[in-house]
């Protein structure tokens, strides 16, 4: 390994010289046909401070940072980099990932870009220009020890990727950047897979290698994050710049306005709803994962109609499982559901939406929407099988025409028209297609409505404006009588949203609290595995 | 080293249908020039023989103003299975069902509708030995055989995830195989001196013809065209298809069967192949011989891809298609060229067209290679 090399080029000199500036963005312009994501944005990032780049969805922010790291070209505008070597800042040129490395810029991306099947220290040089035939790992290993400790990042250089949860693969992304001597490090939304407490350890990181001179820029939509993590902040909204400021000066609720530019409501009023006994009904089901290893252990949860039942857990402990078995999409190897009293154990998906179930999933474009078919094609997807769109075997077309504009106008899906591919919808207006399709339509007959709705992070990427308006959907439904089983990663949502809370942990129910009494040690402890 | 541009391959958001005919222009153009370079190589006149070749698929006006349209019939009689092989493919492929296996469900076809014609005039004599009954019953016939051989790979993939590709591959050699045993030895014509193949089959069992050899097939194939359209854009159970096709995790969440569908879906597939058999032996040989295996199964894969898997635009590439079969077929008589130049041109404008698709969905974008003085000042730090 020529370590030499990545030690001069990075200017770790550039730490011990210490400039107020390390990254200056000047009227940056990028156009994409028909839209103009960034328009003379500004951005001026210090080394030694975590910058939060702040904004909803289609903002600009990910544009922005994909100019920064090379893999665009901004139509316009400068971006000078601090040069130790000089003393000024110098205007450059960054064509690429590879030359934006070189200039000690790297991003960890909201999907990570890890190699499962090789170790650590395998992915770290992965790529590296100068990795010579002979691969000393041992060394490589040291080397990674060596950074990991400095930057509080440990983690076990010899561990293959696929051994390593979320947060522990996210140190690697991380680790691999300051492998190459980055300087400047963007984080894209870092902590949207992580749990509470790995966010909050990534939050030290972060300190950590400010305190090291590294500047850190951190996207993100969450206020909370942005307040505790970061020194500054730039709000960007419809790729323009709205302010910069210190977040010493500033609080959530006027972040929020900036961001979205109106007042936004925090808590949802929740009214009281008379219950109807027996919608859902969940009796000691078990179930395998798809690897087939038992995901699901003797789950029950009983719901009224009227009630919304949280699940909070960490990613992975059962909850897609439970969805999925309560949906007809995964078989239960033991157990009864029953629905308003007709038991639908282990019965087709179609029995299931038949009995008015109605399913928001978790995977948006993977389950959800066909991306590739129209908006109208993805809004018929659980009522074409009755009139008025369809007339005996055939299709109505002028009736799906008039059914989708509807639904477009009602739940106020932005989309160019019903024919727009549902792929290129922004991801709210994604998720407003899908409930204005399970809450609207039920199964299309007429006969049933919406008896039960399993909604799976139904709020996840999404916007704070988006956000609210798909909680106050939910609780719409709720206040209509249907029974919401509501799985989430995000306690603020649950506490917030939900009657009672259950916990789940390696695929069992460890508790379940009323909302009201609920308090959120209690709920973490239970998410660690600890019963009530 | 400093190459001061370089290439990037770019996805275009969405096609024009103007570009898909500008690409297929200018690649047929260019397939015709590379074609041009082989000729001359092989001392012909590319302009002739290029000449030749159209004039083999459709004829001459002298031709035409004599009202003989031998050439146009001809073309036409090898687009009949094609269009139907097609289709065939089309409707699998449009469900991501990967049908690889028209070439046996054709031949299949084909053998089932020369058994009725030369069997059941023997096993039942009661009926009557006429065309209203004869081909209606080859015709169904052969839809079951092709659609059999269809759904057995379809059962194995619905409930026991078998690859399909290798099931319906392999599926043709058995299919051929036994048409070849057939012929040659279990119903080989008694008074056929010793050549392979069946008795004749009556009258009562083929297709009336218009003109030439073009028989009644093309309004079978044309009209399978029609409902296929019906099918994938009007029907309830087109949009299940579509579904599927873009995404099967999310027609599973809608209620859609997997499993009913691509058995379906197979059953049609195979039938439309085997249709093709049908009409081939009931039109065109009429006995069960050697020429039923000429690959119409798998050059239906191309002519599906190339018509993006729409029933109307099967018709027009499998008319296209066939011409180039019958004009390179031609330049062979007319020219004096020998046979592999005629499939090597054949083969060079296929490539052409079908590599020029890409250019359909990616463009190819120039970039000057700028780097900017610190760059080059670091690598010569860094070595």
């Amino acid at each position: 390994m020529d370590s030499g090399r990545i030690t001069v080029v990075s200017a770790n000199n550039m730490s011990m010289v210490k400039l107020p500036v390390a990254v200056e963005m000047r009227g940056i312009v990028k156009r994409f046909p028909g839209v103009l994501a960034n328009d003379r944005v500004n951005l001026s990032i210090k080394s030694g401070e975590v910058h939060a780049l702040l904004g909803e969805n289609g903002a600009g922010k990910t544009t922005l940072m994909s100019a920064l790291c090379g893999l665009y070209r901004p139509d316009e505008g400068d971006i000078c980099l601090a040069d130790g070597s000089v003393g000024g800042a110098k205007v450059v040129d960054i064509g690429s990932p590879r030359d934006a490395i070189q200039f000690g810029i790297g991003m960890v991306h909201q999907h990570f870009r890890l190699v499962h099947n090789q170790t650590v220290s395998e992915n770290v040089i992965l790529g590296l220009a100068d990795t010579p035939l002979h691969l000393d790992l041992k060394s490589v290993g040291g080397r990674l020890l060596e950074i990991s400790e400095r930057y509080g990042l440990p983690v076990d250089p010899e561990a293959y990727v696929w051994q390593l949860s979320v947060g522990e693969q996210q140190r690697v992304e991380i680790l691999k950047l300051l492998f190459r001597g980055a300087e400047v490090l963007i984080l894209d939304e870092p902590t949207a897979v992580l749990t509470p407490n790995e966010a909050s350890e990534l939050g030290n990181t972060l300190r950590h290698m400010c305190a090291e001179g590294k500047a850190v820029v951190f996207i993100s939509h969450k206020l909370d994050e942005v307040m505790s993590f970061c020194d500054r902040v730039t709000v960007l909204r419809d790729g323009r710049n709205v302010a910069a400021l210190s977040t010493r000066e500033t609080d959530k609720k006027a972040l929020a306005k900036l961001m979205v530019g109106r007042e936004v409501l925090f808590r949802l009023d929740k009214s009281e709803v008379a219950f109807a006994e027996g919608a859902l009904s969940v009796e000691h089901i078990s179930a395998f994962n798809d690897k087939g290893l038992s995901a699901l252990h003797d789950v029950s949860l009983s719901l009224a109609g009227g009630e919304v039942v949280g699940v909070a857990g960490v990613a992975g402990n059962g909850q897609r499982e439970l969805a999925e078995a309560l949906t007809g999409l995964r078989k239960v190897t033991s157990g009864k559901v029953c629905v308003n009293g007709q038991d639908v154990t282990n019965q087709s998906p179609l029995r299931f939406i038949r009995a008015g179930v109605s399913h928001i999933p978790g995977d948006r474009l993977g389950m959800g929407l066909a991306g590739n078919l129209p908006v109208s094609d993805n809004l018929i997807m659980k009522a074409f099988r009755h009139r008025p769109l369809s007339v005996g075997p055939f299709l109505s077309k002028t009736a799906i025409s008039q059914f989708s504009d509807s639904l477009i106008e009602a739940f106020d899906v932005v989309t160019p028209s019903r024919n727009t591919p549902a792929r290129n919808l922004s991801g709210g207006n994604q998720q407003k297609a899908i409930l204005a399709r399970e809450i609207a339509t039920g199964d299309g007959s007429g006969d049933v409505g919406v008896n039960v709705l399993i909604a799976v992070q139904p709020t996840r990427g999404l916007d704070v404006g988006a956000t609210e308006g798909v909680r106050r959907a939910l609780l719409e439904q709720r206040e209509k009588g249907t029974a919401i089983v509501l799985i989430s990663e995000d306690l603020d949502e649950l506490l917030s949203l939900s009657d009672r809370i259950a916990v789940m942990h390696a695929g069992k129910i460890m508790g379940l609290v009323r909302a009201v009494d609920a308090n959120m040690e209690e709920i973490g402890l239970m998410m660690a595995g600890e019963a009530s | 080293m400093n190459i001061p541009f370089s290439f990037k391959l770019e996805k275009r958001l969405g096609a024009s249908r103007m570009l898909g005919v500008f690409v297929l222009l200018t690649s047929t153009v260019l397939a015709l020039l590379l074609g041009a370079v082989l000729l001359m190589v092989f001392d012909a006149n590319p302009w002739d023989t290029y000449k030749a070749m159209f004039q083999g698929a459709f004829g001459t006006p002298e031709q035409w103003s004599d009202g003989q349209f031998y050439s146009i019939t001809e073309t036409l009689v090898k687009a009949i299975p094609l269009i139907l092989t097609g289709l065939s493919v089309s409707i699998a492929f449009r469900m991501l069902f990967w049908n690889i296996g028209a070439e046996g469900q054709l031949v299949l076809g084909g053998v089932a509708a020369a058994g009725v014609a030369i069997w059941f005039p023997s096993l039942f004599p009661g009926l009557p030995q006429n065309s209203w009954v004869y081909l209606p019953l080859m015709l169904a016939a052969s839809v079951l055989a092709g659609a059999v051989w269809g759904l057995m790979p379809a059962l194995l993939k619905a409930y026991l995830k078998v690859n399909e590709i290798i099931t319906t591959l392999m599926l043709n050699y058995i299919a051929i195989l036994w048409y070849q045993y057939l012929f040659n030895v279990i119903w080989k014509d008694p008074e056929g001196y010793g050549f392979p193949g069946s008795a004749k089959i009556g009258e009562f069992a083929q297709l009336p013809r218009f003109s030439g050899r073009l028989h009644w097939g093309i309004i079978v194939a044309v009209a399978a065209a029609i409902l296929l359209w019906i099918i994938l854009d009007r029907m309830r159970w087109g949009y299940e298809i579509r579904l599927i096709g873009e995404n099967p995790t999310a027609a599973r969440y809608a209620g859609v069967s997997l499993g009913r569908n691509i058995v379906l879906v197979m059953f049609v597939s195979g039938g439309l192949a085997g249709i093709a058999g049908m009409l081939e032996v009931s039109g065109i040989s009429h006995r069960l011989q050697e020429g039923l295996n000429v690959d119409y199964g798998f050059t239906g894969i191309i002519v599906a891809w190339l018509a993006r898997l729409n029933p109307w635009g099967n018709i027009l590439v499998a008319t296209l298609l066939a011409a180039l079969l019958v004009g390179g077929d031609q330049i062979q008589i007319t020219m004096g060229l020998p046979a592999s130049v005629a499939l090597v041109l054949q083969g060079t404008i296929l490539f052409c067209v079908l590599g020029g698709e890409m250019f359909t969905r990616y463009r190819i974008r120039l970039l000057r290679n700028v780097r900017s003085e610190t760059l080059i000042r670091n690598e010569e730090v860094g070595g």
